[in-house]
């Protein structure tokens, strides 16, 4: 029934397609090696067409970079018997630990808001919350904390202008991953619109990942938690007697 | 010089580490403290995730321990049967701490909770040993003899046991407390303890102070391994490379520190310790007590 409803699809949109997104990016890979000081990815495409520009509109393009969602805790601060503690807890059922978004216009010239709530493109649509605890008032203050929090911290990057469009054609920008990145499946997403509307996506996928002695180290710690105890433990005893010995030999 | 921890996933600054571990080190060989007290709330500071900090900090803790308790034994200032009897208490101390971690952590507010018990026990033991430790700084500039220890009611409990090298004979039954309280402490707190065993050897069981660092750090040892062991097992959060950067820093200071503590009167070196403990509690304080900047803060969902 779905396949069905998919041929259909396919059938009366697929081929009205006028224009299509084709992109790369600089690497698909992002090693997380012991010296990774953050990295940045180069991102370029072209829009690809059988037929002359369309006059329909303006076009934009609009390029996401989205790590690994999972659920947060967002906790609020409040003065009890004098001291600040966690009063309220809310929790975010699902945010990317990475959001970087690109446009390549000013954002409501490049997508209309119905559009950008379907696609869920923007920061605050990239986060998925469901609903709050009843006693919690103002449940919106904690998504936006949220994503201040972690705008701070560079891992949510919202750069307005920042696609570069040749002759409505060409297509480039480059974005900067923080060194605090956590490993997984960075989809990719190219979204080309025309006059607000999403015309074409294309999506690939990055991957991050601990490589060498960092991968190393991960696997053993969960693979192998006790050898990687015991390890850790004969380390520190190693390093504690070789100091020892190494002072005592200095001073004769 | 950046290096990208596998564990805590976040890059930091390899000599920034280096640094920390030498200055705590060198707190922990003069005072014979393990100086988690002071490094856990650091690495916080400098964004490691609290509960990378907190197991990586045990690993630490062993190593300069381990350094620190090698120069006392070579000047024999191990009290071991204590150290021992200290020992057993402690394990069973931290197997207790644990659960009670745990539990803490289902009603969710082990932050807060472990923040209060920093307060409250260095604020108390900080101004006690402070005010004693002026009072005999006192006596011995005036030029009057130290008072001889008193007879208490810790010396009139069953199963004694003679401790050589302290110069006691005393019941088991208060040393194991100690260690049981200090377990239970360490694991909930993410510290070796030596801030609150040191003057609970020396106003509770009447240890001389030379013994009592020494034969702190021969405890710590063994209960920060066991915690060690336990968070690599359960929670997969003690890192490796933090805790080898931390510990190359912290062996070396320790040494130093030793030396120091050495030439320092016992007086001096526990008001020095008063003086650095109240620090802490002060601080930890005003954190409490001061509107915090950002209200929010980030926490993991789903499974805590």
């Amino acid at each position: 029934m779905i396949r069905l409803a998919l041929l259909i699809w396919i059938a009366v949109f697929g081929t009205a397609q006028a224009e299509e997104v084709v992109a790369g990016l600089s690497q698909n890979r992002i090693s997380i090696t012991t010296n990774f000081d953050g990295s940045e990815i180069l991102i370029f495409g072209a829009v690809k067409r059988e037929a002359a520009i369309p006059d329909s509109g303006e076009l934009g393009v609009i390029v996401t970079v989205s790590g690994p969602s999972e659920p947060v805790v967002v906790r609020k601060k409040a003065r009890r018997l004098g001291i600040w503690v966690n009063a309220h807890a809310v929790e975010v059922d699902s945010a990317p630990s990475f959001y970087a978004v690109a446009t390549s216009g000013d954002w409501f010239d490049v997508i209309r808001d119905v559009e950008d709530l379907r696609h869920k493109l923007s920061v605050a649509r990239a986060i998925r919350s469901v609903g709050a605890p009843a006693d919690v008032e103002n449940a919106a203050d904690f998504t936006s904390a949220l994503i201040r929090i972690r705008q701070e911290a560079d891992l949510y990057q919202t750069k307005i202008g920042a696609v570069e469009l040749t002759e409505e054609t060409l297509f480039n920008t480059s974005i900067a991953l923080p060194a605090n990145l956590t490993e997984g499946d960075y989809s990719t997403r190219f979204v080309l619109t025309r006059d607000g509307r999403v015309v074409d996506i294309y999506e690939t996928v990055l991957f991050v990942q601990k490589v060498g002695l960092e991968r190393f180290l991960y696997n053993l710690a969960h693979e192998q938690p006790l050898v990687y105890g015991l390890l850790s433990i004969f380390i520190a005893i190693a390093a504690g007697w070789g100091a020892s010995a190494i002072f005592r030999y200095v001073r004769g | 010089m950046q290096i990208y921890l596998p564990i805590a996933e976040v890059s930091v600054n390899a000599f920034l580490l280096l640094g920390l571990g030498g200055m705590v080190g060198v707190l922990s060989g003069m005072f014979g403290v393990g100086g988690g007290f002071l490094m856990t709330p650091l690495l916080f500071f400098i964004g490691i995730p609290p509960a990378v900090a907190v197991a990586t900090e045990a690993n630490q803790i062993v190593a300069s321990s381990f350094s620190g308790v090698l120069a006392h034994l070579r000047r024999k200032t191990v009290d071991l049967r204590m150290g021992t009897v200290l020992l057993v208490g402690g394990l069973i101390g931290a197997a207790l701490g644990v659960q009670i971690f745990n539990a803490l952590k289902a009603v969710g507010q082990v932050d807060l909770l472990v923040r209060l018990s920093y307060v409250v026990f260095l604020g108390i033991i900080g101004s006690l040993m402070f005010v004693e430790s002026l009072n005999a700084i006192r006596k011995t500039r005036a030029g009057a003899l130290p008072t001889r220890r008193k007879h208490t009611w810790v010396h009139s409990l069953p199963f004694k046991m003679k401790f050589r090298t302290s110069g006691l004979y005393i019941s088991v039954i208060p040393p194991v407390i100690v260690g049981i309280c200090v377990g239970i402490l360490a694991a909930i707190m993410g510290v070796g303890g030596g801030f609150i065993m040191v003057p609970a050897m020396i106003y509770l069981l009447g240890m001389p102070t030379k013994v009592v660092v020494g034969t702190s750090l021969f405890q710590i040892i063994f209960v920060t391994a066991f915690t060690t062991l336990l968070h690599a097992t359960t929670n997969f959060t003690v890192d490796m490379v933090l805790a080898v950067l931390l510990l190359i820093g912290g062996v070396v200071g320790a040494q130093v520190g030793t030396q120091i503590g050495t030439r320092l009167k016992a007086e001096q070196l526990r008001i020095l310790l008063a003086i650095m403990v109240l620090a802490v509690c002060g601080k930890l304080a005003l954190d409490l007590l001061l509107m915090p900047e950002e209200l929010f803060t980030l926490g993991n969902g789903g499974h805590g």
